[in-house]
């Protein structure tokens, strides 16, 4: 083999492991595009949230990181349920796209929220993990628990949504919204809940992307555009549909930054997803 | 409809003779905040012609961006004017309106999706314009060359020379929006914005509508942007295209009222001139505090003023006769 190839493989690798994270922040964005029909377009400015609150925690006030990493996913779920009692509930009924531009406030608001706490900072946890070696591979270790929390956190929403009364509504409900309510489902509990676990999957995506990256305040515009664009390829509420598309975007974005450079191999996959918005608007997986 | 011209042009006239005194009378820091708000003001009217039928587009940071660097990009590499290079930058931002509005509008790309694309859109332009540092600088920006007081160049350090020519373009953006307004296509996108299926059915072609409206919107983006860039002499990536900026033109649209010919403007003057107030009544000690009230008005903007500032202004006059 030769060098440039293992290079190649090198930059596979870790797409796929890139393909993780990505999947695990598209999985919340999806559950409530899907069944609230809302775009949160501050979601990855949660996960900004999330990541200040392990770094305080965990740094500041010396909390296991363990626990402070539950604190985070209970806190970010909070943050969840107050900005879908805040800000979505009153607009429910208004035109979707007001619903779009209020979480769009939002990201304004979030984002400057931390400038004035935190300062422009890059802050570091200052928790690093091994790199695994694999002859002339190099894995990061990180990305790996992220790609394989992606995978559990998957299935246990799976579960989640085909097992438990509260998870059928769910799903229920992002078919047909009307006839629910009929149904003696309490919507409003519903809605609740389901932002409340969008907000928990954002937890858990800042616990592992603080191990990969430094937080500071703009972190969320370098994950939020590519996370829609994966939601809205995958199919809205799709979440198979949403983890093949999390994984294909990764590929673009790898193998292009390998080619050529990293931002090039971003408008690789954001005008990938543009062409296949006409040729798929449904998603990739729809009949 | 020539008492309508009238009743149109009239306060619009009132409003240009008014500003135009603006220059003898202040400092130069008030005509700098001005000549901003003037030509965001002029951005953000065109948004909105897309806006209030319902085309909510992400992308205009595309299309501000295409603008703001075509012109400083020719002069530094070619000489060429920019009477030259702002008509380039704006083909190029009309090219790109077709492009991307051509499939979507075919296609039946809209609402969310619409918006999602758009901002697909102004992330490509943005990253675009990064990765290819070694012609536009990336993230460090870049300035034209500076040659001083120059017509050909289209430089002037002296503020009174731009306000007027942000003026002018504001005036001419806003009869811009008179005159889609007072067209025949207002009333098909009025249609299409209702049903597009039932629009296309009595014979309305959307598809011409559509492109025709989002191509002067893009034209006179790139436009404004143009103007913008050779005010401040320099242009970076992140404040004249990508996510944040398209996040920009339509809030200051919206908190401002899209629906009404001065809400833009009016939206332009509550973006700039708070933002600043903040800044000097709180000074620097809180970097970020303004921004933090600034995206809190927004949420609050959005849930109960879901028309704008003027939108609001003209509910309430319209109900004080009736009491």
């Amino acid at each position: 083999m030769t060098r440039v190839d293992i290079f190649l493989l090198e930059a596979v690798i870790n797409g796929i492991l890139l393909g993780g994270v990505l999947a695990l922040l598209a999985l919340g964005l999806n559950l409530i595009f899907g069944v609230i029909d809302v775009v949160w377009i501050c979601y990855a400015e949660l996960v900004m949230c999330g990541m200040y609150m392990l770094f305080w925690l965990h740094v500041f006030f010396g909390w296991p990181i363990l626990l402070a990493c539950l604190a985070a996913i209970v806190g970010v779920a909070g943050l969840g349920a107050l900005l879908h009692l805040l800000v979505i509930s009153p607009i429910l009924g208004s035109a979707p796209i007001n619903q779009l531009l209020a979480t769009g406030g939002m990201l304004f608001f979030l984002q400057s929220l931390a400038t004035l706490l935190f300062g422009t900072d890059f802050r570091n946890i200052g928790l690093r993990l091994p790199v695994i070696e694999l002859g002339d591979i190099f894995i990061s270790y990180s990305r790996l628990l992220a790609f394989g929390t992606a995978l559990i956190g998957a299935i246990a929403l799976y579960l989640f949504l085909s097992r438990t009364y509260l998870g059928i509504a769910m799903r229920a409900i992002a078919q047909d919204r009307e006839i629910m309510g009929l149904m003696g489902v309490d919507q409003r509990r519903i809605y609740l809940t389901t932002s409340a676990v969008g907000g928990a999957l954002a937890g858990l995506a800042a616990c592992l992307l603080v191990l990969q990256y430094d937080v500071h305040p703009f972190i969320g515009l370098s994950f939020g555009p590519i996370t829609f664009m994966i939601c809205v390829l995958g199919g809205l509420g799709n979440m198979i549909g949403g983890f093949v598309a999390a994984f294909i975007m990764s590929q673009i974005i790898a193998i292009g930054g390998y080619y050529f450079s990293i931002e090039i191999s971003y408008v690789l996959a954001f005008v990938f997803f543009i062409v296949l918005m006409f040729l798929r608007p449904q998603g990739l997986l729809a009949r | 409809m020539k008492d309508e011209v009238i009743r149109r042009l009239g306060p619009l006239l009132l409003a240009v003779l008014g500003l135009a005194f603006v220059p003898f009378v202040t400092s130069d820091y008030v005509l700098h905040i001005a000549i901003q708000i003037l030509l965001w003001g002029f951005v953000y009217t065109a948004w909105s012609l897309m806006g209030k039928f319902g085309l909510v587009s992400l992308g205009h940071g595309a299309f501000l961006g295409i603008g703001a660097y075509a012109s400083p990009l020719l002069w530094n590499y070619t000489g060429l004017t920019p009477w030259l290079g702002i008509p380039i930058g704006i083909l190029l931002a009309v090219l790109l309106a077709l492009i991307i509005g051509y499939p979507c509008f075919r296609l039946r790309v809209v609402g969310h999706y619409f918006a999602l694309v758009t901002l697909a859109l102004s992330q490509v332009a943005l990253l675009t314009i990064v990765a290819a540092r070694d012609i536009t600088g990336g993230s460090l920006g870049m300035t034209p060359k500076a040659v001083g007081h120059s017509w050909y160049a289209l430089q002037f350090p002296e503020k009174p020379y731009f306000y007027a020519i942000a003026l002018v373009a504001w005036a001419f953006g806003l009869c811009i929006w008179h005159l889609v307004d007072l067209g025949k296509g207002r009333a098909a996108l009025e249609a299409i914005a209702e049903d597009e299926g039932a629009a296309a059915s009595i014979g309305i072609n959307v598809m011409r509508e559509k492109l025709r409206v989002t191509v002067t919107s893009a034209a006179l983006t790139a436009l404004g942007g143009s103007l913008l860039s050779q005010y401040f002499m320099y242009v970076n990536p992140d404040t004249l295209s990508g996510i944040a900026v398209s996040l920009q033109i339509v809030f200051a649209a919206i908190a401002g009222g899209m629906y009404s010919v001065f809400g833009p403007t009016a939206g332009g003057l509550f973006t700039i001139a708070l933002p600043e107030i903040l800044r000097i009544s709180l000074g620097t000690n809180f970097v970020g505090a303004a921004n933090t009230i600034y995206g809190a008005l927004l949420v609050i903007f959005i849930i109960f003023m879901p028309r704008g500032i003027i939108g609001w202004v003209e509910s309430r006059l319209a109900a004080a006769p009736a009491r």
